[in-house]
Parts: structure tokens; sequence; C-alpha cells
């Protein structure tokens, strides 16, 4: 993994850090009791997870009527909700698997955060997907499973089933790579734990690492054998979300651009999510010498790049729109800049065309505040466009008889934060319980990329195979 | 579990906990009180009084019940028969020919029943007058048959009695009240049935102080006396549209709700008929229409103009004064009034002398007898007039309702019995009679629920449903139709005519009565029967029984009335105005609200504005603004003295300066879907010269706090523009070109434009045995809805409420798309939403196109809806998990989803939330659960039966033998459904020609490939530069 790094680059982790202060600095929180912030921010966790569980089971219980859908807007907050999780989502294998490709060696202090709220906003999706469901107890025949029902299979022809193979597979390599990546540090925990039961349930989660070189030789090659695996389905999974809708016959959906700009855009708000959740974590836990400003910079640049693309999409939508001299489509688009839920649409393109272009000020992409905000609003502009493309399209079709709004009702907006509530115990919990920096592979770019030079080599964890560190000559 | 901390209740006794109850709680056979215990049971169990000696034969009875029941899961309320009767068979439909009628409206129909139980209701097509169309209202008066809130027993006050003991009392009451000279007054709506007028006569002969006064809460009486002026026939004759090359209705809403509708739409239609579906004709006939607010008849009209209820006669007086100008003949003198297209109308009645209709919806007998000397001067009288063939829809008298009202207040009246009459809510002076009623010492209601009037009345004695009844009906003079019962009495409920028998004295079996009637009557017309057997037979068999010797001697009619009197009498009462004025009207749907408690009724959304559940304020654009309201602000209506508060519905199409209200609504006691659903209107009719007016000038229309929203199942009026959805064409212009008014899209290729269906990236499924498709005649589509109805009762639809159609949840699988012109151009799209202030109309019924590249089955992902062989597209509810990606993905948005469940749940309280209300399910046909999409099966078990009588038969289906119950509802056959794979069928003649004419596939251009072609609008109207048009409507 190393490889000489120019010495004019800026240090990736700073205040000159040695292996033992990195392990020191990213146990502490896993061994110590849980902080006060922490569980106050559990508390109220749990709390939004527990009201939304209700929400939800009363949706389950009564049926879809308790959402605000209608005959001719069949899906709204539903499906924009598992559309923005699942783009959340993207953004963690695309650090672990593409950046890692790319050797883009300051993904390290991320990628392990990156990946866990990757496989919390899949979940949140999947609850979406089985939600949306008029009769959820049934969600298993989309699966296309042997069974007694007669010759029934699933449609093979159906998006939906693609987005199930699509999401599956992803979830499941998302949730590999993770743990593989958890292993090192996993046995490093174990290694330094006091009480047995930690010692054992870390002992049994590290699979028995023993640190040798074959075991480190084995997890480099599974890395990057993984990180292959993944990085098409980085572009898949929302090429294939997007065909939810692109193969659809609604103006407005029936759209070939789709694809990469659905990419695009889900990376775009998952740098935006990964931004939210890294500036939180790295105050609370102290982490700044690991997550530094460089490191948000260099994803503020990704959010600029993915931002532009996707505004460049809008534009392309609407001369596409136009050019095509199809009624339908252009009303379609003229609707939603003009329509009833013009307000939708104005706050799709400030948050997402206009607020990223914000970062070519150096002075605001490397502003904490400044990425804070804009990343919450980078977030707020994917979740309207989502909406936008749902709703909008719906809403006016082709027979005007059937026009109509869509107004959400208490349990449309429930069981949105039930996903919350969700997301953010699971994150918390793997915050506590679990290193939320990859301790192996930033010790990798210690030797390289440091500030200063370690003075030495005590405090080693145990188990960690220790080589005489190889100096950067150029840095003397 | 949930539910498990709900309460349910086995009936109101279990919740109001009363004593009996609690005492019999336990008790396996509770039987509190004998006289409310069901008669059969009675039998059974030997009554209450169980004896000693019984004790064997009830513990043997015992022992067989229960070791049968140990056999199997009991069965619940469904008694199978112990022996089959004859010529039944379980599963199987038995049809019976019937006659619908309710006050004076009328419809020869057929009876579904399936073991003993009637489903649905279909058009008699043996009749010469409703020619086997049917109404909504005669679709839905099948679920009236299955009402919870009816009574099921006689009552005095509120005390529950049996009928020896009603009997009893009121015949001693009717006698002491004859004893003491005191007057009896029978209160009816119009009477179709001769056999119960003759009843009634029997009645009034042993009770020589009875009179029998009927009146129509809809009068047509200033109809019935204009006749009697002009004519000396106190009558109002039969129209003929088929036959008027000009028709001219002056706020006659003729296809939705005037005299008698039903009779009138095929009739009209075949008028409008054009190309293979009007025998191959290239004219049509030219409909003009003024009223005041759009009615579904004006949304019909080629041209239309509006004019204030103030002005209601001074337009039939202008109108026939321009007639007498252009024909050579003497004025009328009197005032004249300007109203767009009267110039126009008079023009072409004047050109179309005798073959022309001018037709009124007033109630003013002055005003009917101008349009009576029009008629004549036109010479209409002999070829689309028939004042031979009287018609009896409306017989009421409105003097003489007036004049019972002041009797009745003035302590006169000695008894009242009302059968069929609700004056209470439906008269203007109903508060009066509310209050004189208890003043009348015997009042007796033959309502089916404690309704307004039957509930302040001493007895209710409640007449069954008309399918539980033995009756006959003279619709017309010379047309003869027999009522027989589809099912035993559900209640113990006695017919009208039997209690009047029981208490003139007579032997009260209504049958025999009735039979014997028949015999001494009708049966000495008929000719080539060997016995009154065999005639009743055939009678009982077909229904009607038409003579053929009905006089036909109206040709020389001649015009008595004076219309120059008339002229002057319009002149005095007709003076302009400058106020706000009230026009009341029927709507389709709920008439007289007689039927209020019908909640297929109720959902069912008015033809014009789209709304249901409600009525409301309509105002015109135009007043609206200029009162600073907008659609759903609540207003106060103040006319004399009286208000009521109302939501604002802007109408397109009304006239400035009026407010259209329907009356039919705000029943206080019609049950639970009926009350309080909107507000009473009759108060505002008025009494003007001894007529009812339907109208009110000077009324005060003033903005109230609030808004209340309407329920509308379309809220966005105009079609935009979109071609590819609505296609017409002027007549001028389709007699040139059968293509007139097409839109072809074209798609460009490689190879240049192609036609859509050329280019395909599927490659389509066989139909190798059937094809069933559908062709929509728009121009003979009035928008009535009836096949809404009749595809509800078909398919089990569910009713969903108020609320949940505002939600825009309303289950109906086909619908009237109602679309209004719009006076913008083409791109603008902001201004195309909005409706010209007096718009052009179509109706465009959709439902299910069946695309044979269906957008919905490629998007299913368990494989839910499919397409079978024969070009259906196919629903599977049990496989559904409710993605509800399939309506999204459908262009044509007639995908219904199961947000709610929506039986067995209070929230849904109509039929499906209770068992008597269960009866109306089609046995045929699943009842969704919730979480499923459901939509149109084109009647898949119909298609299904039929092919199964064919087979059994060893044949193949006839052409035009299966019918969906769209198509069959329909009065003006304008749904014509058949198998596009057999030639000889109606669909296939039709799609022949019309492939390079009229039919054209609904989005074409998304190349889905409908079973469904529409035929274009055509507009009878000249060829007139658009901007002079925009000038008109602005004028």
């Amino acid at each position: 993994m190393s490889h000489v790094t120019s010495a004019v680059r800026t240090p990736l982790v700073t205040g000159g850090k040695t292996y033992a202060d990195v392990t020191e600095d990213i146990s502490r929180q896993v061994e110590g009791s849980p902080t006060r912030e922490w569980t106050i921010a559990f508390t109220i966790s749990v709390i939004v997870l527990l009201y939304g569980t209700a929400c939800v089971f009363w949706t389950w219980w009564e049926g879809l009527g308790v959402w605000g859908l209608n005959k001719t807007v069949g899906w709204a907050w539903d499906i924009t909700n598992f559309v923005w999780w699942v783009g959340i989502g993207h953004a963690g294998t695309l650090i672990s698997a593409i950046l890692l490709l790319f050797r883009q060696k300051w993904r390290t202090a991320v990628n392990r955060a990156a990946e866990a709220m990757t496989i919390f906003a899949v979940l949140c999706a999947a609850s979406f997907i089985l939600m949306h469901m008029g009769r959820p107890w049934l969600a298993y025949w989309a699966l296309p499973l042997p069974n007694t029902f007669g010759s029934l299979w699933v449609n093979f022809k159906s998006p939906l089933v693609w987005d199930v193979f699509a999401i599956s597979t992803y979830f499941t390599v998302s949730l590999v790579f993770w743990y593989m990546g958890l292993l090192p540090d996993l046995a490093t925990i174990r290694d330094r734990a006091r009480s047995k039961v930690s010692r054992y349930i870390y002992g049994a989660f590290s699979l028995g690492w023993n640190g040798s070189a074959k075991t480190w030789a084995r997890y480099e090659y599974m890395s990057l054998i993984l990180a292959g695996l993944s990085t098409p389905l980085v572009l898949s999974v929302h090429t294939i979300v997007s065909m939810d809708f692109a193969t659809s016959v609604i103006p407005g959906w029936h759209t070939t651009i789709f694809p990469p700009y659905f990419v695009a855009g889900a990376i775009f708000s998952g740098f935006a999510m990964v931004q939210n959740l890294m500036l939180i974590i790295r105050v609370v836990f102290k982490l700044e010498d690991y997550i530094t400003v460089e490191h948000i910079e260099s994803m503020n640049k990704v959010i600029t790049l993915t931002g532009s693309i996707v505004g460049v999409a809008y534009l392309t939508e609407f001369f596409i729109a136009w050019y095509s001299g199809v009624e339908f489509e252009s009303y379609a688009f003229i609707n939603r800049a003009t329509g009833p839920y013009w307000w939708a649409y104005a706050a799709m393109m400030t948050c997402n065309v206009i607020s990223p272009q914000l970062f070519w000020s150096r002075t605001i992409r490397r502003s904490i505040v400044w990425t804070f905000v804009l990343s919450v609003i980078v977030n707020i502009g994917m979740w309207f466009e989502r909406f936008v493309i749902i709703v909008t399209s719906l809403h006016r079709d082709y027979l005007p008889s059937s026009w109509a709004m869509f107004h959400p009702t208490l349990f449309d907006i429930s069981d949105y934060i039930f996903s919350f509530g969700l997301f953010f115990t699971l994150f918390l919990l793997f915050a506590k319980f679990l290193p939320v920096v990859n301790m192996a592979e930033v010790k990798a770019i210690i030797k390289s990329s440091s500030e200063k030079l370690p003075v030495s080599v005590s405090g080693v964890a145990k188990g960690e195979r220790v080589t005489n560190p190889t100096f950067n000559k150029d840095a003397e | 579990m949930e539910n498990t901390t709900k309460r349910y209740w086995k009936g109101v006794e279990e919740l109001r906990n009363d004593a009996t109850f609690v005492k019999n709680a336990n008790s396996e056979f509770a039987n509190p009180d004998p006289s409310e215990s069901p008669s059969d049971l009675d039998g059974l169990l030997g009554g209450s009084n169980t004896k000693r000696r019984d004790f064997m034969k009830v513990m043997g009875f015992g022992m067989a019940a229960v070791s049968l029941a140990a056999c199997e899961t009991p069965v619940h309320k469904a008694i199978p028969y112990l022996n089959k009767p004859e010529a039944t068979f379980p599963s199987i439909s038995d049809y019976y020919a019937s006659t619908y009628t309710d006050g004076g409206d009328y419809a020869a129909i057929l009876v579904e029943t399936r073991e003993g139980r009637p489903i649905k209701i279909e058009g008699n097509p043996l009749s010469s007058i409703s020619k086997g169309g049917t109404t909504a209202r005669v679709q839905a008066s099948l679920l009236s048959l299955y009402d919870i809130d009816k009574l099921n027993g006689p009552r005095r006050g509120e005390t529950v009695i049996d009928w020896a003991t009603a009997d009893r009392e009121i015949t001693s009451q009717l006698a002491s009240v004859t004893a003491r000279g005191g007057a009896i007054r029978i209160v009816t709506s119009t009477i179709l049935s001769p056999a119960t007028k003759a009843v009634v006569a029997d009645f009034i002969a042993k009770y020589p102080s009875a009179r029998h006064i009927m009146y129509d809460a809809n009068s047509a009486f200033g109809m019935v006396q204009a006749n009697q002026t002009s004519f000396g026939q106190a009558v109002i004759p039969t129209y003929d549209f088929s036959k008027a090359q000009t028709i001219v209705s002056l706020g006659a809403d003729f296809l939705g709700t005037w005299v008698s509708p039903l009779e009138y739409a095929l009739p009209y239609a075949q008028g409008r008929k054009i190309g293979a579906v009007g025998s191959g004709k290239k004219t049509m006939s030219r409909h003009y229409q003024f009223e005041t607010g759009l009615s579904m008849t004006g949304a019909n009209a080629d041209y239309r103009g509006t004019y204030k209820p103030s002005q209601e006669g001074l337009v039939a007086l202008a109108l026939y004064n321009k007639v007498a100008a252009k024909v050579g003949s003497a004025s009328a003198g009197g005032a004249s009034v300007d109203i767009q297209y009267l110039d126009k109308a008079a023009t072409d009645l004047a050109a179309t002398r005798g073959r022309s209709l001018v037709v009124s919806g007033s109630n003013d007998p002055n005003v009917q007898v101008i349009v009576n000397a029009l008629n004549n001067l036109l010479g209409n009288y002999g070829t689309t007039i028939d004042l031979g063939k009287p018609v009896n829809y409306r017989q009421g008298n409105d003097q003489q309702m007036n004049a019972f009202i002041d009797e009745a207040k003035a302590g006169r009246v000695g008894a009242v019995l009302f059968f069929g009459a609700n004056p209470v809510y439906d008269h203007p002076r109903g508060a009066e009679l509310a209050e004189a009623l208890p003043k009348i010492s015997l009042s007796i209601s033959f309502a089916d629920r404690a309704d307004e009037t039957a509930s302040l009345a001493k007895y209710i004695t409640p007449a069954p449903h008309f399918l539980e009844c033995w009756n006959d009906a003279e619709p017309k003079q010379g047309s003869y139709s027999l009522t027989q019962p589809a099912i035993t009495h559900i209640f113990k409920t006695r017919q009208f005519q039997s209690s009047l028998l029981t208490w003139a004295g007579k032997p009260n079996d209504f049958q025999t009565y009735l039979k014997s009637f028949w015999r001494t009557t009708y049966y000495p017309q008929a000719t080539g029967f060997d016995s009154f057997d065999a005639f009743w037979i055939k009678c009982l068999h077909d229904g009607v029984f038409e003579t053929s010797t009905a006089q036909t001697a109206a040709a020389g009619a001649s015009f008595a009335g004076n219309v120059a009197q008339a002229a002057a009498a319009v002149t005095q009462r007709y003076k302009p105005t400058t106020g706000m004025e009230l026009a009341l009207y029927e709507k389709v749907s709920m008439g007289t609200g007689s039927t209020a408690n019908n909640p297929w009724l109720q959902e069912m959304p008015d033809p014009v504005t789209k709304a249901c559940w409600d009525n409301y304020a309509a105002l015109s654009q135009k007043t609206a603004n200029d009162m600073g309201l907008a659609q759903n602000d609540l207003v106060t209506i103040t006319v004399g003295g009286k208000s009521m508060e109302l939501p604002v519905l802007v109408q397109p199409g009304q006239a400035d300066n009026t407010v259209s209200v329907a009356v039919g609504y705000g029943r206080e006691k019609g049950g639970k879907s009926a009350n309080g659903v909107g507000k009473n209107a009759f108060p505002f009719v008025s009494t003007v010269n001894g007529h009812l007016s339907y109208s009110a000038v000077n009324a005060k229309v003033e903005k109230a706090s609030g808004t209340r929203e309407i329920a509308q199942t379309q809220t966005h009026d105009t079609v935009m523009g979109r071609r590819a959805v609505v296609q017409e064409a002027k007549l001028a212009d389709y007699q040139k070109n059968p293509m007139a008014g097409r839109y072809v899209p074209k798609v460009e290729t490689s190879e240049g434009p192609t036609e859509t269906a050329d280019i395909s990236l599927w490659h389509g499924y066989g139909k190798p045995n059937h094809s069933w498709g559908m062709v929509i005649d728009l121009n003979s589509c009035i928008g009535c809805n009836a096949c809404v109805v009749g595809c509800q009762s078909e398919n089990n639809i569910q009713v969903v409420g108020r609320q949940e159609v505002i939600n825009r949840r309303e289950m109906h699988w086909i619908r009237i798309d109602r679309y209004y012109s719009s006076d913008a151009e083409a791109e603008d799209f902001k201004a195309l939403e909005v409706a010209s202030a007096n718009p052009e109309v179509v109706f465009q019924p959709m439902l299910c196109q069946h695309c044979s590249n269906a957008p919905c089955e490629t998007v299913c992902p368990v494989l839910a809806t499919t397409h079978s062989t024969e070009g259906l597209n196919q629903m599977t509810y049990n496989r559904c998990i409710g993605t509800r990606y399939c309506a999204n993905n459908c262009p044509y948005k007639v995908r219904r989803f199961n947000w709610w469940k929506y039986f067995d749940n209070d929230n849904f309280d109509y039929h499906f939330n209770n068992d008597l209300g269960k009866m109306v399910i089609n046995p045929d046909v699943t009842v969704r659960s919730r979480g499923v999409i459901e939509k149109c099966s084109f009647c898949v078990q119909r298609i299904q039966e039929g092919k199964l009588t064919a087979k059994k038969e060893r044949r193949r289906p006839l052409p035009d033998e299966i019918q969906t119950a769209c198509a069959q509802a329909c009065p003006t056959n304008a749904i014509i459904f058949g198998d596009m794979n057999n030639p000889e069928s109606t669909i296939s003649k039709t799609l022949e020609v019309e492939m390079k004419g009229r039919a054209f596939h609904v989005l074409e251009e998304i190349n889905v490939r409908p079973q469904i072609s529409y035929l274009t609008k055509i507009r009878n109207k000249d060829e007139m530069p658009k901007q002079e048009t925009r000038q008109e409507s602005q004028a």
C-alpha cells in the first residue's frame, strides 16, 4: 500500500501522531465508558426510533391510507426516502472501493465511518421498500424463491426486481467489505481488552486475526478484490434505482440521462452526509488530527464536481424536453419549474446547483461551519430532487382529468423520521462499540504522510506487526 | 392487536345494554322479545312457548345439529337448499323481468338473482320506452334494497308493533274518522301503477271522505296545465328526439332529469350518431340549449346560451317571435330579450319546420303555452311530438297539494296517508306541514324508514322495496309493465296496496288483485293468447305489454291556446333584475333526494361538476371574482328570510349573477349515508300562481366565514390542448373528410416519419381465439354515469366516502372524464388551465384500455398483472404485493389501490360494513383486500360465463352475446363491446369502417396499443373564425 508521497503534500495526519497515539486515540471511545454527549445523542435517537417504530407499525396495521398518496400519485415520500437513503449509501463504497483503487490515501481516515453509514443507509432504504408495499408481509414474493404457489416466478422485466438484486448485492458486498476491514482493528481492541466479556466478543468477531504476514497479505488481497467487486456496484445500484423511473412511460421519468445523473447525485448526497457525520465525530471523539481540514476539502471538491454534474443533468433534461418536441415531456418540465410544486423545484435547484458552487472559494471549502451547513443543504436539496422527480412527474401526467396534488400526512413525516431514528441509533452504536477510524490503514499512512516523524515506536498495540519505520527521506 | 381492544356489538341491544338483553345475554337461544324474533325461527323452535312434549323433538334436533356441526366448520348465515328449487342452480343467475319505479321515474328492467338474491339490475330490451337502457339511479336502486337503515316492521311512534295490532288500530281509527266525517287524504308522489290506483279507488269507496292527492317534488304541473289550455288535454305528450333535426331546450335537462331522461336518451343519441354507428349517415341533429347553470344536457349541446331565471319566459317568447317573423306569422308581442345564439336557433328552427323540437323545463304554464305555440308554429305536433301517447311520469298537482297543506294547517284533515312521499322534506311548505302534522289525529306513512315525514306520523307501516313487490305500471298510454318480486320480504314490511286493501276490508293479497285487474283490464286488449294464464305468463316473462291499439289521432291536435295572452302574462311576470338570482336544479345522481341514503349515488360524481357527497352554490367565474369568492368558500344564500350556507363551486357556463343549487340534499332523517350531506334547498322553491317555481330573484349571496372542501373526482377542468387525448371535429369538416379532427402522431426514424405502431420493442401477444375490445363513441356518450354505477354494482366496487374522494382515492373502475374547452392558445399552459366562460364540453369514458403493450405489466415485480391470450390485461389480486408501480406507470391512471380495508371497517360505514348490505355482492367477483391494486377487468367473469355457456352448447359465442356491465347499462349504446376477432360482431363491423375514419386510440403516440378505440366527437357547428367565437362568448 505504501508508496512515495511528495513532501510538498500536506500531511494527512497532523499532530505528530505515533502508532501508539493512533491506537490510543481511536480505541479510547471503544474502551471507555460512554461520554455524556453520546448518551444524550443515543437517548434522543432511541426515542425517535421508538416513536417512528410506533408510526411505522400503525402504517402497517391500518394500511397505506394513512399516507397522503392517491390514485394519481402512487409514490411520494416513501420512494423519495428510499432513493435518498440509497443515494446516501453510495459514498461509503465509493470511498472504500474507488478511492482505494485510485490510491487516495486520505480516504483511510473516513472510510470506516462512511462504510458504516452506507450499511445503515441501505437498511433505512430497505425499510422503505418494505413499508411502501400494500402487503409487506408478502415482500418475499419479490425474491425468486422456489415455491409451491404453482409455476410462479418473479417478473425479470420489472425494474423493481432488478432493484431487489442490486440492493441486496450492494448491501452484502458493503457489509463484507466493512467487516473485513474491521478485522485488524477488532483484533487490536481484543488484545487491549481488560474485561473478559469484551475480549471474548471482540475476539469472536476478529475471527482469530493473528497479525501474521500471511494474514496481512490476505487482507490486502481481499481488500483489492472486494474493491474491484464493489466498484461496478457503486455505478450499478443507482443506475438500477434510476431505471425504476427511466424504463417507465411517465413524462419526466422516461429519461435516458437518469443512470449517470442518479449516480452523480448519489455520490453528491453521500459525500454530504459523510461530511456531516465526520464533522461531528472529529469534534466529539477528538479526532481532529485524523480527520483534518484537508479531508474536508477533498470531499468538498468531490461534492462540487458531482453537484456540477447534477446541475448539468438538470439543464440537459430541460433541453431534451424542448428538443424532443414531445408535448407531454415539455409540459412535465414546464410544470416542474412553474407548476404548483415550483417551490420544490426551486429548493432543489438552489440546494443542489447553486450551493455547492460556493465551494469554489477556498475559504468556504476549508471552513468547518460552511461545510457543515452546505452539506445539510445538499442533502435537503437531494431529497427534494427525488421528490420533484417522483411527485411532480406523477401528479400531472398524460390525462388532465386525473391530475392531483399530493399532501403529506403525519404518517408520511413520521415514517421518514423513523428512518432517522434507525440510522442514528445504529450509527451511534457503531461509533461507541467499534473504532470509527481504520487504525490499521491510518497507521499505514502515518509513515508517509504524517506531519512529524514518529520519535519512537513504543506503545504499539499487541498483535500489530511492526517493522522499522521507513522514514521519508525527502521529508527530512 | 388493536382490534382485540375494540368492541363489536351483536346489535344495538348490546350497545344500549338494555335490561332484556342483559337477562338473555348468556342464553344460547336468546329470544327476548317474541315480536322481534324472525318468524321462520318461530316455526322451528315452536316460538317462545316450547312445551314439555316438544322436549324430545328439540333434543333430537339439537343432537343432529351438534353432530352436524362437529363434522365441519359451521356455515354462518348461508342456508343451503334442502330441496333444490326447479330451474335454480347454485352460482347460475336467474333473470326476472320487472319494473323500476321511483315516483314517476320508470324503467323496464331485468333483475339478476343468485339463489334468490338480486345482485344486478339490467335494462329490459323489450321495452319500447327504456329500450334496454338504464340510468345510474336505476342501477343503484338495487342497493336500496339492502339498506340497513330501513325499518324492520310497523311502528306506532317509536314503539314497535306487529301488523295485526297496526291493522286493528288503524282500521278502527279510520272508521272513527269517517264516522265523524273527517277528511282522509292519501298523499303520494306520481303513481304509475293502474292497479294501485284501483286499490286507492277501492279504499276511497270504503272511506268516502278520502281523496288522493299526487304531487311531485320535481313538478311538471305547469306543462300539464299548458297542454290543457293549448289542446284541452291535461297531459304530457311523447317527444321523439330522434326525428328532430333541430332541438332547442329552454332549461330542460332532458338527458339528465327532465320528465323521462331514459326514454329520451337513445332517440337523442340516434339523432347524433354518425358514420358506422349511425348506419352510415353523415348528418346529425343540432342541439341548442339555453339555461342558467350548465346541465348535463347543456354540456351535450352544439350551441349553448345562458339566461337568468328572471328571463326564462322572455327567452321562450323571444324565440317564438323570432321564429314567427321568419315563417311569416304574427308576433306574440311582449318584452324581448337578447341571448347569444337565440337568433341562430330561430333560423335553424324555421329552416327545419316539422323536423324540430322545442322543450322547456319551466313549470310556468304561460311559458309552456308559448313553447306549445312555437312547436305548433313549426308543425312539430304529429312529427316529433305525439299528444296521442301521453306519458304519466308527472301527474302531481301543485294546487291540490297546496290546498292539502292549507287544510292540514286549518285542522280540517282527519287522517292522512303518505306513500312514496316525503313532503316535510321535499315540499317548499314542508315546515308548515311538519307543524300541522301533530294536529292530524291519524297520520300514517308507508315510508321504509322513519324519514322527515314518517317520523312525525303516528304510524309507520313500511312498504317494501320495489324488488320485493308485485306491481304494474303504465308509463305511457298503451305501454304496460309488470313488477314481480325478486326476493321475499327482507323485513316485516307489507306493500302499500296490501295495507290499503286490508284497511278497506278486502282480501289483502295484491298479487291476486293485480292478476285479476290485468285479466279484466288488459287481457281483452291482447290478441293471440289462448288463455289469460298464457297472457299473464308472457307478460311476466317479458315484463312489458304494449298494445298496438294506442290512439294515434294526435296529428290533428289543434292548438287552441292564446299565445298573446301568455305573452302578456310572461311580460308581466319576468322583469329584468340587477341582483343575484337563485336557480334550483336536480342532480343526475340524486334527483329529489328520495334515494339519498344510497352510497353508490352519493359517490357518483356529478356529470358536469364531478362533485359528489355534497350540494354547493355554483357561480360563474366572473360573479365569483366580482364577489371576491373562490372555490370552497362558504357563502350564505338568503331568499325571503330563508338562508342556507353552502360552499362555492366555480362553474364555467353558469349565467353571470346567478347561483345554482341542487335540491335533493340536506336530508336529516334519511339514513347514515344521507344525513347531513349538503343542505336542503327545497324550502327555496316558491309557489307562483299555484305552480312551484324552481328559481328565485333577489337572492342575496354573502361570503360566510370558513370553507368547506367540495369532494370532486376531477379537479382539472381542461384538456390542456392535448389532441392525443380528445379528438373532435366540426360536422362540415367530417362530411368532407371522415378523418377530420384526427391526430395521427408520427415518429421520426432513419427512414423518415412513421406511424407509432410501426416501431416497437415488443413482439406483441398472440390473440388466436378472441380479442376483446371496445369502441366508445364520444358523440353518443351523454355523460350520464349509468356505466359507472353499473360497473360498481357488477364488480363489488367499494364506496370510500367524502373525505377519501377529497383525498382523490375513489375506486370507480370506469369514470367519465369531463373536459371544458379553453380560449387560450396552444402553448400558453397557464391560460389553458382556465376554462372558457361558456365552454364546449366533452365527456370521455375512461377505463382500463387493456393495452397490448401494457406499461403496467412490465413493471410488476411479481407478475400480478399479466396479459391473456384474448387481449385482456388481467389482475391477479392474490399475487399483488401492492407496490403501486403499475398504477404509477399507467398513462390512463385507471388503476385503483385499496388504501384501506374497506369492508367490515367502521370508518367506511356503507353497505360493506353490515351483513344485509353485503347481500348485494356479486359472488362472481372477488372482494379485494387492502393493499392490492384493482382495475377494470372487462367484466372477465361475464366473458368466462359466456364462453362456458357457448362451450356447453357446443358452439362459438355469438357476436355481441357477451356484454360488459358498462356497455349493458349505457342508455345510448355509446359503448360497444365485443370480440374483434369475430367479423360478425358489431365492434368488428364498426372498426372496419372507422379505422380509416373516426376511430382513434387515446395517447396513440406512446404505442401501448389499447384494445379500446374512441370515435371522434363531432359537433354540429358552423365554421366560425376563432376570434369571432371568442368575442361572442364574451358578449
